[in-house]
C-alpha cells in the first residue's frame, strides 16, 4: 500500500506558502497571539440525544453553527509548517480554509477546500480525521487537543449547500477528450470532478440506480444524509459530468466498446463489492446477512420505510454484528434503530484493536449497543424453517502480534457457549469487485483480486486505464479512495495531453 | 430511465415486458437476466431475458404477477419509464452441440427457456420441448416453440394436450423412451427441483436456471447465495445456471420464502392504497 509521503512536495509547499504570506493572514496572526488561541476549548459537535436518535434515521451530528465554527477556527495557530495538510490524502490547504472561516468568509473557505476536494460535505462527515489531519495538528502536539478540522470542513460545505449558491468554477473550452469513469463512488466522483474542471467530457457509468457507491448503499442516513449526496451530485452535473446509471461496464458494454464510442481514457473505481463471509456452518440461514446486503436494503432500497418502499429487511429482536470496523458500527446501529431489543458487536479481538473510528464506537455505546470482545462465532444454528435462532461462540485471548501488528486472537479451549439471536450481520470486510477484471483481457490483478496499478501514477497494466480506491486496496476508506483518485486525475490529464501532442 | 415499448398480458397472470434497451439488446445472450425496478419505491427484481432484437433495440422478459413489484409492472404501459432496467447480468447459458437436449419450462419459465432452446437448436442439437401449464389456456408461445422443437410436449392438468400429468412424471416417461444428453429447466423453484429429481436416477445432466431473491444482481450483496456441491455460490454472478443435481434444494426453498410475510404485508398495503 502507498504511504503518505513524509516530505511535503514542493508544489504543495509553494501553494501553501503563497496563501500563508497574504497580508490578511499576517494581520490575523498578529491580532490574536498563539497563547491566547491555545486557551480556548475545542467546540463540541452538537448531536441529538442518544435515546431519541437510536429510534430513527435522522442525522446524529447537527453541525457547528457559524459562531461555534469561528470560535473553533480561532484555535488554529496558522502554523508556518502546517503538518495537518500532510495528513490529508487529498492535500487540502487546511490553514487557509480555517482562517477564512475565522474571518467569516465562508464562501471563499469552501471554495478553497473544493480546489482539492470535490466532496467536502461528505469528507467532513465520514473521514477519520483523528487519524489523519487532526493527528498531525501542531495544537495536538502542544496541548493534546487538535483543531476540529473535520467539523470545520463540514461546516463550510454545509454553509454553501444551505445557502444554495454553489460556486461553479469557470470551465475551460471543451478539449474534445472523452473519459469514462467506472463506478460512481468516492474515487470515481473525484476523478470526474477534477477532469470536468479541465474541460474534458466525463461520463460516469454506474451499475446501481443511485450515484455515490458506498456513500449511497453503505453509509446510513443517520451518518450521511442522502440529501447531502444529492447536492454533491448536482454540483458535479453542473461541472458537466454525465451520469449513466444502470450501466455495468463489462456487461452492458465492454471497455473496448466504450473505446469505439470515443472514450480514450478510463478510470476504474468499482470498489470492494464482494462481501467476505466467515465460512462457518449455518451462514446461509435466513436472518444472516452480509453487511453489504443489510445496509443496501436499508439505505439504498429504503427498507426502513417499508412498506412505503417495497424492499423488506428483517428487523431482528436480538441482533449480532460480527466485526469491529465502521461498517460493523453502521450495521449494529441500524439494527438498533430498526427495533432490536439487543444489538451487539461480536469482535474477536479487544477494543484496542477495533478499526472503527472512536467517534462511531462512542456513538454506538451511547445508543445502547453492547460490545462482546474476544468472542468469535463458530456456527449459526437454525430452526426447522431454516431461520436463524442462535449462534455458538468461542472466547478468545490475545496472543502474539500478527502481520497487521495487532495481537492475534487465540481461542480458549472449552469456552464454547450458545446465545440466542435472530439477526446476524457479517461485517468482516469486502474484497475487490471481480467483475471488471474477469471480463477485461489484459487487466492484471493481484493475489486478492485487486486491480494492480503503478502506485505513482495509478495506471493499470492497460495503457490509458487507471484505477483507484477499494478496487486496488481491498476495503479501505473513502478519503484514501479520493486520494488515489486525485493522483489518477492528474496522470490522466498528462496522458490526455500526450495524446494531443501525438506521442 | 428505460422506456417500455410493450407490456401485454400473455395469459392470465403472466405478462410480456418489452423495453427499449439498445445496449443490452446488443450484448445479451441466452440465460442472462435483467434487474428491474417498477418505480422509485419498488424492489429490484431479476427477470430472465426471453428475447431481444438488436435492430429494434429492445429486450423482452416474461414475468408472473406475484408480489408488489410485479403487480406494479403489470399495470405499466408502452411509453412508461422504468427507473431501473440493468443488464445483461449473470453468466450466459452454456450452449454447445450436446446431441439431444430437452428444454423444460413452466409459467414465466416458458418465456425464459425460449432463447436457450433456440440457441441449442441453432448449435445443432435435437431439441425436445416440454412445457408445463396448469390448464390449456395458460400456454403461450406455442407456435414459437413448435417451430424450433423436434418434439413438443405440454404437461397439463387438463386433457387438452398430449400429457395430462405433472411435469416430473412426463419427464420420466420421456427419459424412458429417449436417450437424453442434457436437460435444461427454467421456472418456479418447485418445477426445476422436480425436473432435477426426475433426471437424477438416470444421471442425465440437468442444468437449472435459478431465480433466488436478489438485490443488486452484480455480486455485491450475497442475497442470492445458494449452496452448490457444498460450496456457497452467488446465483447472480456465478449463475443463474447450475447443475440441478448439486443444489441444496431445501435451503433454496427456504431462502426463496425469506420474506413471505413481508411480501404479503407489502402487497396488502399497496392494494389498500391502489384500490381504496
Amino acid at each position: 500500500m502507498a504511504e503518505n509521503k513524509k516530505i511535503m512536495p514542493p508544489e504543495m509547499k509553494e501553494r501553501l506558502r503563497q496563501e500563508f504570506n497574504q497580508e490578511w493572514r499576517k494581520e490575523l496572526r498578529k491580532s490574536v497571539p498563539a497563547k491566547e488561541r491555545m486557551k480556548s476549548k475545542r467546540q463540541k459537535m452538537p448531536e441529538r440525544a442518544a435515546e431519541l436518535r437510536n429510534k430513527d434515521f435522522v442525522e446524529v451530528n447537527l453541525g457547528l453553527n457559524a459562531e461555534q465554527a469561528q470560535e473553533e477556527a480561532r484555535r488554529c495557530l496558522d502554523c508556518a509548517n502546517p503538518q495537518c495538510v500532510m495528513g490529508c490524502p487529498v492535500g487540502i490547504d487546511i490553514p487557509t480554509f480555517i482562517k477564512l472561516i475565522e474571518i467569516g468568509d465562508f464562501e471563499k473557505s469552501v471554495r478553497k477546500i473544493k480546489e482539492t476536494n470535490s466532496l467536502p460535505s461528505v469528507c467532513g462527515r465520514v473521514c477519520p480525521q483523528e487519524a489523519q489531519c487532526e493527528s498531525m495538528c501542531n495544537l495536538k502536539k502542544a496541548i493534546g487537543v487538535p483543531v476540529a478540522i473535520g467539523n470545520l470542513e463540514r461546516f463550510a460545505a454545509d454553509y454553501e449547500n444551505s445557502a444554495g449558491k454553489t460556486f461553479i468554477p469557470k470551465i475551460p473550452k471543451p478539449t474534445g477528450h472523452k473519459v469514462a469513469i467506472l463506478g460512481a463512488g468516492p474515487a470515481g466522483l473525484t476523478v470526474a470532478g477534477e477532469l470536468a474542471k479541465k474541460g474534458h467530457k466525463v461520463t460516469i457509468f454506474e451499475a446501481l440506480h443511485v450515484a455515490g457507491g458506498v456513500l449511497a448503499y453503505g453509509i446510513p442516513e443517520f451518518r450521511l444524509p442522502k440529501s447531502i449526496l444529492l447536492s454533491e451530485m448536482a454540483y458535479l452535473e453542473k461541472l458537466g459530468v454525465e451520469f449513466r446509471m444502470n450501466f455495468v461496464v463489462g456487461m452492458t458494454a465492454s471497455m473496448d466498446d466504450l473505446r469505439e464510442d470515443g472514450y480514450c481514457a478510463f478510470f476504474i473505481g468499482t470498489g470492494a463489492g464482494l462481501p467476505n463471509f466467515m465460512r462457518i456452518p449455518g451462514e446461509n440461514l435466513i436472518g444472516v446477512y452480509s453487511a453489504n446486503e443489510y445496509l443496501t436494503r436499508v439505505n439504498l432500497m429504503k427498507a426502513y420505510l417499508f412498506p412505503e418502499y417495497d424492499t423488506p429487511v428483517f428487523p431482528g429482536k436480538r441482533a449480532a454484528v460480527f466485526g469491529g470496523g465502521n461498517v460493523a458500527m453502521d450495521s449494529v446501529r441500524t439494527a438498533k434503530r430498526l427495533g432490536a431489543e439487543t444489538a451487539a458487536i461480536i469482535y474477536r479481538r479487544s477494543r484496542a484493536e477495533m478499526p472503527a473510528r472512536e467517534e462511531e464506537v462512542h456513538h454506538a455505546e451511547e445508543e445502547g449497543i453492547e460490545f462482546h470482545f474476544l468472542t468469535a462465532p463458530i456456527r449459526f444454528i437454525g430452526d426447522d424453517n431454516h431461520h436463524l435462532k442462535a449462534m455458538e461462540c468461542l472466547k478468545m485471548e490475545l496472543g502474539e502480534p500478527d502481520s497487521s501488528g495487532r495481537r492475534r486472537p487465540v481461542p480458549i479451549e472449552g469456552s464454547e457457549f450458545i446465545e440466542e439471536i435472530d439477526l446476524a450481520v457479517v461485517s468482516i470486510g469486502n474484497s475487490p469487485n471481480p467483475l471488471i477484471s474477469q471480463v477485461t483481457p489484459g487487466l492484471k490483478v493481484g493475489k486478492w483480486g485487486n486491480v494492480e496499478v503503478d502506485w505513482d501514477t495509478m495506471e493499470t497494466s492497460i495503457k490509458g486505464v487507471y484505477a483507484g480506491g477499494d478496487i486496488i486496496r481491498g476495503g479501505a476508506t473513502v478519503i484514501l479512495a479520493m486520494g488515489d483518485a486525485r493522483v489518477a486525475a492528474g496522470e490522466i490529464e498528462k496522458y490526455l495531453e500526450s495524446l494531443d501532442n501525438g506521442s | 430511465m428505460a422506456q417500455i415499448l410493450q407490456r401485454k398480458r400473455l395469459v392470465p397472470n403472466i405478462h410480456l415486458l418489452e423495453v427499449h434497451a439498445p445496449e443490452i439488446a446488443k450484448k445479451c445472450r441466452p440465460g442472462q437476466f435483467v434487474i428491474v425496478m417498477p418505480d422509485e419505491k419498488g424492489e429490484r427484481i431479476p427477470l430472465t431475458i426471453s428475447d431481444w432484437d438488436p435492430g429494434r433495440g429492445s429486450v423482452s422478459a416474461v414475468f408472473m404477477v406475484v408480489g408488489t413489484s410485479t403487480h406494479k409492472l403489470s399495470l405499466l404501459e408502452a411509453g412508461d419509464e422504468l427507473p431501473v432496467y440493468v443488464g445483461p447480468l449473470g453468466m450466459p447459458s452454456e450452449i454447445k452441440n450436446y446431441g439431444r437436449v430437452l428444454c423444460a419450462g413452466g409459467c414465466f419459465g416458458i418465456g425464459a427457456v425460449y432463447p436457450v432452446a433456440r440457441a441449442l437448436r441453432e448449435a445443432g442439437n435435437e431439441v425436445i420441448t416440454l412445457l408445463d401449464v396448469k390448464a390449456n389456456y395458460l400456454l403461450y408461445w406455442e407456435d414459437k416453440f413448435r417451430k424450433l422443437s423436434d418434439k413438443f410436449f405440454v404437461s397439463s392438468r387438463d386433457s387438452a394436450y398430449n400429457c395430462k400429468d405433472y411435469i416430473p412424471r412426463v419427464l420420466k416417461d420421456i427419459i424412458r423412451q429417449e436417450d437424453l444428453d442434457r436437460v435444461y429447466a427454467v421456472g418456479c423453484t418447485y418445477l426445476i427441483y422436480t425436473c432435477a429429481e426426475a433426471t437424477r436416477p438416470k444421471g442425465v445432466k440437468t442444468v437449472v436456471s435459478l431465480n433466488p431473491i436478489m438485490v443488486d444482481g452484480t455480486g455485491m450483496c450475497g442475497a442470492c447465495r445458494v449452496t452448490v456441491d457444498g460450496k456457497t455460490k452467488f446465483a447472480c454472478v456465478d449463475g443463474p445456471d447450475f447443475d440441478g443435481h448439486q443444489i441444496d434444494w431445501q435451503e433454496l426453498f427456504a431462502r426463496r420464502k425469506s420474506y413471505f410475510e413481508d411480501e404479503i404485508h407489502s402487497l396488502k398495503a399497496w392494494e389498500k392504497e391502489s384500490y381504496p
